[in-house]
């Protein structure tokens, strides 16, 4: 079923009886070419892609809860492309073109919206650091502009300009980033993977991968085994432990990241605002909420809650940075699991195991990738060869000391 | 979350810095292959139930720690001097 303009009025008019679920919920085959581990954004974006770009139909999603329950579900929804390192820059340069069209390829509406990002900064050397980002920015061809600190108070005029300990000199602004509908996302996947033969199995846990002979042949799941030509992990913070079926060992540490929202308000903040020395960010969602986060906890977890400490800093931050936010009132709270890597850059690639791929280690910025993350995941297991743009999201560079370290802040999994 | 100093008793989660997986009191040695630095800096068990991780008591008396936790549950199970795990370990 198409979704169109006439559609929604003539179901309008006809008491809204017409509608149908979006997607099947298939019993597992015995057999798929492809198995995706992970009904989250990546792993639907994934299947999406091997049946839109490929012509691979005998693939299967398994979810051991349901489609986009995880992260994808809990994030805050931010979009941008202001990446710095050859590696990242394209990649995410490819991801952000994706987002520009992507409601009309999955004829569902991802509320992508261009609102412009702004980070900030509070010192000369910032401002020559993010001078030269937003070249990169710009030789990648995408759009950065260095603002000072008058540019950034006739569109940001709320902030506390001359706060104390980070005075604001101004900011460097991505008029393409912006935000997304977070759900939609998975949904418009979903729908999209399923209306093309993509068996999409909720409620199915995988329990053990069969590996023969150095190659995977299927895995076991609590509906039974299947048996599989290729099997790709996708699970985000869990990743450690379904490689561990594999008997792999991941550079991954688990970590927790809080956000927070508040009660609906009118429209107050238009662009997405990030005041990175206090680890505070901050956009307002469709519905009027404030949403908004800081750093991890930084220490490994996986509770999906954080602790009362860092929720004081992000509220101190951001008090800090726009005094106003102390009139709205927090409506809730919640954290998610962070696969984190020692560089803070993904994986995408092969493991040791025949026919077995990971796709994990996104650390706290898989929102914007899911576009990119499927499409190369999906170029990687449907032609065995790396896709370009994600062609040094290697599992091998740690060994080899060939890190993506976008912040500069070491080989540590919780500085990123 | 509160943490059990040996030296200070239950502190605040706040006088804590965390540094990591307490694999890094096992420094390899000069002469380790490569594997076993790759083993140190970035492979991890990273489990969903109970672990070991390395705290300092920054705001304390700045003594490193060995702490026992659950990453489920965020309990804190034991909490040991790290000079004195590793003295044990020797």
């Amino acid at each position: 079923m198409r979704y169109s303009g006439f559609r929604l009025l003539a179901q309008g008019l006809t008491g809204n009886r017409g509608w149908r679920p979006v997607w099947r919920d298939p019993e597992p085959k015995p057999h798929y070419d492809i198995v995706i581990v992970g009904g989250g954004g990546h792993g639907l974006a994934t299947a999406y892609y091997l049946a839109r770009e490929h012509g691979l139909r005998n693939v299967a999603v398994l979810e051991k809860g349901y489609l986009g329950g995880g992260n994808v579900g809990r994030n805050t929804t931010i979009v941008r492309a202001n990446y710095f390192l050859p590696g990242n820059s394209e990649f995410y340069s490819h991801s952000l073109k994706l987002w520009e069209g992507l409601s009309q390829e999955l004829n569902f509406n991802v509320m992508h919206s261009q609102r412009g990002l702004i980070n900030l900064f509070h010192s000369d050397g910032q401002r020559d650091a993010f001078a030269r980002r937003g070249n990169a920015m710009i030789n990648q061809g995408d759009d950065a502009i260095l603002l000072d600190r008058e540019g950034v108070r006739a569109i940001l005029p709320y902030l506390d300009f001359e706060q104390a300990r980070f005075p604001i000199h101004g900011g460097l602004y991505h008029p393409r980033g912006g935000t997304a509908r977070h759900d939609a996302v998975a949904w418009g996947y979903a729908r999209g993977a399923d209306s093309r033969g993509v068996d999409l199995i909720q409620n199915c846990e995988v329990t053990g991968i069969d590996i023969e002979g150095g190659r995977v042949r299927g895995v076991q799941t609590s509906r039974g085994p299947i048996r599989a030509g290729k099997v790709g992990i996708v699970v985000a913070g869990r990743s450690g432990q379904v490689a561990a079926m594999a008997g792999l060992r991941l550079p991954i540490e688990s970590h927790i990241l809080q956000a927070f929202v508040t009660e609906g308000l009118k429209p107050v903040i238009d662009h997405v605002v990030s005041f990175g020395m206090g680890h505070f960010y901050i956009s307002q969602s469709d519905k009027g909420g404030l949403v908004f986060g800081g750093d991890l906890d930084f220490h490994a977890s996986y509770a999906q809650r954080g602790n009362l400490p860092m929720a004081e800093h992000v509220m101190e931050a951001g008090m800090t940075l726009m005094p106003m936010i102390g009139k709205a009132r927090i409506l809730r709270s919640w954290g998610g699991i962070m696969d984190m890597t020692p560089d803070g850059s993904p994986i995408i690639d092969r493991t040791s195991v025949d026919g077995l791929y990971v796709n994990c280690g996104w650390c706290y910025g898989g929102f914007k990738a899911v576009p990119g993350s499927g499409w190369s995941f999906a170029h990687l297991l449907a032609t065995g060869r790396h896709h370009d743009p994600a062609a040094r999201f290697r599992l091998d560079r740690f060994a080899r000391g060939d890190l993506l370290d976008e912040e500069g802040t070491g080989s540590c999994h919780n500085l990123h | 979350m509160r943490i059990t100093c040996p030296l200070c008793g239950a502190r605040d989660r706040r006088e804590f810095h965390y540094l990591g997986c307490a694999v890094y009191l096992d420094r390899p040695g000069p002469q380790a292959p490569p594997e076993a630095w790759e083993d140190y800096l970035h492979l991890r068990d990273n489990p969903a139930g109970e672990t070991r991780d390395l705290w300092q008591h920054a705001a304390g008396c700045g003594a490193w720690l060995v702490v026992g936790r659950n990453t489920l549950s965020h309990a804190v199970l034991s909490v040991r001097l790290a000079s004195d795990v590793r003295a044990g370990a020797q």
